[in-house]
């Protein structure tokens, strides 16, 4: 469980500290090499990859846009439509980037089973 | 085995990037787009944003200051002028780069790069009409002058300066919306905004319409519904200053009675964009004879299109010869309107006539070679090339004759489908002028004769130049370069084969209408006849609204002691002088006993009208709807003849008609055996326009606010990032010309007095931003009257509680 929530964590930091360098798909990379470090359960990875760049895009969209008073959100809501909800912008968005991270961080753990294989269960009972 | 997982789930993220990546159709490449880090959210400005910021600007020559207000007004401090027009160029650029870029795409004919071949037809426009050349040609002027070209050049080093420190986050939203990016700018590119300006302001004309109505109706009848006078006329120059002989003698070619006026012809062109005719503008200035203070008040209100971000950028700029405020074209350098330390300056649009149109004869389809003056003699030819998105670069050849380029051909024809014949325009807009000159000559100007040295290199788009200044003085001058035109010349399509119908010269300088302290103690245009066109020696045309400076003369011609707050009301004044004449003759023309309770209803709504454009009143709408209705009823009959496009005679034309003669020839309908009456004609026309009332009543739509519904568009045409249905005062025919997409989008009062007091406001904000609190702040303000005082900041104002950041420049 603390891995997991490890996972989410340096998932969201690292895909921050990528995203001031590099263009936005860098959340892919930190979510592999966060989940190609960190040994977890396929799902788990899926999960923790795709909560770790969620939280982050959500906390990010939703600091801006409270400095901004929602000015731009409503108008962009009103645009691309999803009529005129900030709040439904912030999840558009942060599913968006969960969902490239979150697939990600299952191809890392794929990477990492191939080089360490997984304890096979019986052995460890 | 084991791979097969890793496969698949690495290639379905990759899949998911490029799905992300890429834009599908009109819509954003999503991943990018929505990144907090990349996207949209990065143009989300605080609203409690700190712009003070140090900042190094390779290329200054001196450490400069720039304090911004708490409305956002930068109060450029630069150690010399190249610094002050970098610090300009850098700003418009910080503020406005993409608004100022976009727009020399639309001057450019480079739409299509941007949105596909659905805009190939307005960009051909743009090319044929030598927009390009046009602005090639002024690079070349602008660049012949040290002082012109040290300021050009400045600027354009300031706009690059933030262009290429730009962050990919940082791009303005409209670039990451439509997906392109910024290219360095360059002075063709400060070329091409000046010619989008003239394209606006001195681009509009009739001639096919006027051609197609001429053919129509014989001359005789077109004579009548375009008069060359109006009756009640207040010119702007009232006194015959005008010299008596006049520097050029110009003179119909022989036979252009039969040949041109009687002619009978057949177009089939239409433009696919006409600039605005609603681009109207009112100035005026008193001098101190008349003011409270005792020194001149100068007043200007430009009524150009209503768009965000707004077409200006207020700004102070100040170095050691030069302290400028006013407001700023984002793309240019310098000040279009506004004051500095002893004198103040505004504009109006002259509106004349200086795009014709002549029909050229060639020996073949490949317009090598066309006829002129009895032998065929070869063509240029320039090529046009096209980019357009996700598609084929298209190449438009254009020929050039004598004339000026062939705008319509039998490949294009505007909007319409077929055209057989060949058309060069000649346009002044496409002549070469120095009026950054001009512009740099008013910011420096001291005094009048500063003025008039400053004015003579404004050519295009013509404009009223107003002035006056702190020593008392006050002039205006219908400035310009302007073709000496006889009477017609150029209303109709002309013969191209020779030389006799080309444009004969230049109205001299000298005999530019103009008027200096007069007796009455004020000067004033409104876009009406510059002279009576009966003393002036050159044809002016027919083109002139007068109502808005005929009531501009009376309220002045009766005010004394003024002060800047009269000035304020009569800027705002709703007061429809048009209506003023319309309606008594309408009211008794209107059958009273043939309406019906409902209509009857509407006849008293009409009757008490106080005669005011006001937001939440009904009678200005009902008065519009009735004219515009009657309107229909007598021209229609005679307009259909002659097809499409329809244009209106004039509303003064219509008026002044029956006002003159009850049984006005139009009066009847020339399809019906019976002889209309005037009486028949305005009760028909209430009927209908009742109808049309009472529709709109049951919808709630009747007020005039709802009615004529003010909006700032964006540029764009983006909807959530345009400010729709402003419900405020005002009207067409009123000083306070709102209009639904056109009015007063800047207005400005400057007392002259030791210390300057001047006030303003502009429909829009500082910010071209969508996400910034600055992008429309002005609005509510702007719509509801009010006025901002102009804050003329001096550099030991810099602990002023106004300063609200500090932007220090390091070179």
């Amino acid at each position: 469980m603390s891995k997991y929530i490890l996972s989410i964590v340096v998932t969201g930091l690292l895909s921050f500290v990528t995203g001031l360098y590099m263009p936005w798909w860098s959340i892919a990379i930190a979510a592999f090499l966060v989940s190609a470090a960190i040994p977890q359960k396929p799902a788990f990875s899926f999960l923790s990859g795709f909560l770790g760049v969620f939280l982050l895009w959500e906390v990010l969209a939703w600091w801006i846009d409270n400095k901004n008073n929602g000015i731009l959100s409503q108008k962009i809501a009103v645009i691309l439509p999803l009529g005129g909800s900030t709040i439904l912008l912030i999840v558009v968005t942060s599913v968006i980037g969960g969902l490239v991270a979150g697939l990600a961080a299952l191809a890392g753990t794929y990477m990492r089973r191939l080089i360490y294989p997984p304890i096979p269960l019986a052995e460890t009972a | 085995m084991k791979f097969v997982p890793l496969l698949i789930s690495s290639l379905t993220t990759i899949l998911l990037i490029i799905v992300f990546d890429t834009r599908w159709g009109p819509a954003p490449a999503f991943g990018e787009f929505l990144s907090p880090q990349y996207g949209f959210w990065q143009n989300a400005e605080p609203v409690d944003k700190d712009f003070s910021q140090d900042l190094q600007l390779t290329g200054l020559k001196d450490p400069a200051e720039i304090y911004l207000d708490d409305r956002l007004i930068p109060h450029v401090f630069a150690g010399n002028e190249d610094d002050a027009y970098f610090i300009q160029g850098y700003l418009h650029a910080r503020f406005r780069l993409w608004q100022m870029e976009f727009q020399t795409y639309a001057a450019a004919g480079r739409i299509s790069e941007l949105i596909g071949p659905k805009a190939l037809n307005f960009d051909r426009e743009k090319r044929r009409l030598g927009m390009v050349y046009a602005a090639e040609k002024t690079v070349a002027v602008i660049e012949k002058d040290p002082v012109t070209k040290a300021e050009a050049d400045s600027y354009t080093a300031g706009v690059n300066a933030y262009i290429t420190k730009l962050k990919e986050s940082e791009l303005p939203i409209e670039y990451k919306l439509i997906g392109y990016k910024p290219e360095l700018w360059t002075n063709l590119k400060t070329a091409l905004l000046l010619k989008y300006m003239s394209l606006d302001l001195a681009g509009f004309e009739t001639d096919f319409e006027f051609t197609n109505l001429r053919t129509a109706l014989g001359y005789e009848t077109y004579n009548k519904m375009f008069p060359m006078s109006q009756d009640s006329l207040d010119p702007i120059i009232p006194a015959d200053t005008i010299s008596r002989t006049p520097g050029i003698l110009v003179k119909a070619p022989a036979g252009s009675d039969s040949l041109y006026l009687q002619k009978k012809d057949t177009l089939n062109v239409k433009e696919v964009t006409k600039p605005d005719k609603d681009n109207g503008s009112n100035n005026w200035a008193v001098s101190g004879t008349r003011t409270k203070s005792g020194s001149p008040i100068l007043c200007n209100d430009p009524h150009l299109g209503l768009n965000l971000p707004s077409l200006w950028y207020e700004m102070q700029v100040s170095c050691p010869t030069m302290n400028f405020y006013g407001v700023t074209l984002p793309g240019s350098p310098g000040v279009v309107i506004g004051f500095n330390d002893s004198c103040a300056f505004g504009l109006t649009n002259g509106g004349r006539d200086v795009r014709d149109y002549y029909e050229i004869t060639f020996k073949d389809d490949s317009k090598k070679e066309y006829w002129f003056n009895g032998k065929w003699i070869p063509s240029d030819f320039r090529f046009e090339h096209i980019k357009l998105k996700d598609s084929v670069e298209y190449i438009d050849t254009v020929a050039y004759t004598l004339f000026g380029p062939v705008m319509y051909d039998k490949s294009f024809s505007g909007s319409r489908k077929t055209n057989h014949k060949y058309y060069s325009v000649r346009w002044k807009g496409d002549d070469a002028g120095n009026e950054l000159l001009a512009f740099n000559g008013l910011a420096h100007a001291k005094n009048y004769a500063d003025y008039t040295d400053a004015i003579k290199y404004l050519f295009t788009p013509g404009q009223n130049v107003i002035f006056a200044c702190k020593n008392g003085d006050i002039a205006i001058t219908a400035q310009g370069q302007f073709p000496a035109k006889w009477k017609r010349q150029g209303e109709f399509l002309m013969p191209g084969t020779d030389s006799s119908y080309m444009w004969q010269g230049m109205i001299p300088q000298s005999e530019n209408p103009s008027m200096y302290n007069p007796e009455r103690g004020f000067v004033s245009s409104a876009n009406q006849f510059p002279v009576n066109p009966a003393i002036y020696p050159y044809y002016l045309g027919v083109d002139y609204p007068i109502y808005r400076g005929l009531i501009i003369n009376r309220y002045l011609s009766q005010m004394s002691e003024i002060g800047v707050e009269d000035m304020m009301k009569m800027q705002l004044d709703t007061y429809n002088p048009f209506a003023g004449m319309a309606r008594p003759i309408l009211l008794k023309n209107i059958d009273s006993s043939a309406l019906s309770d409902d209509e009857l209803k509407y006849y008293e709504t009409l009757k008490d009208w106080d005669l005011h454009y006001q937001a939440e009143g009904k009678g200005a709408s009902v008065f519009n709807i009735l004219w515009d209705s009657l309107k229909g009823i007598v021209w229609n009959d005679e307009l259909e003849k002659a097809g499409t496009p329809i244009l209106y005679p004039y509303n003064s034309t219509l008026l002044e008609g029956i006002l003159r003669d009850s049984a006005y020839e139009f009066i009847d309908n020339i399809n019906t055996p019976e002889k209309e009456t005037l009486k028949q004609d305005v009760t028909l026309a209430f009927h209908k326009a009742a109808a049309t009332c009472r529709q709109l009543d049951h919808d709630g739509k009747l007020t005039w606010g709802k009615l004529k519904s003010t909006r700032l568009e964006h540029l764009a045409k983006i909807a959530p990032f345009s400010r729709m249905d402003i419900e405020n005062d005002g009207g067409e025919f009123a000083i306070n010309s709102e209009k639904k997409d056109h009015g007063p989008g800047w207005r400005m009062i400057v007392q002259l007095t030791k210390n300057t007091e001047a006030y303003g406001i502009y429909a829009g904000g500082q910010s071209g931003n969508p996400g910034s609190v600055y992008y429309d702040n002005f609005v509510d303000n702007w719509a509801g009257g009010k006025y901002y005082p102009l804050w003329v900041m001096e550099k030991s104002d810099e602990t002023d509680k106004r300063v609200k950041a500090i932007i220090r420049v390091t070179k």
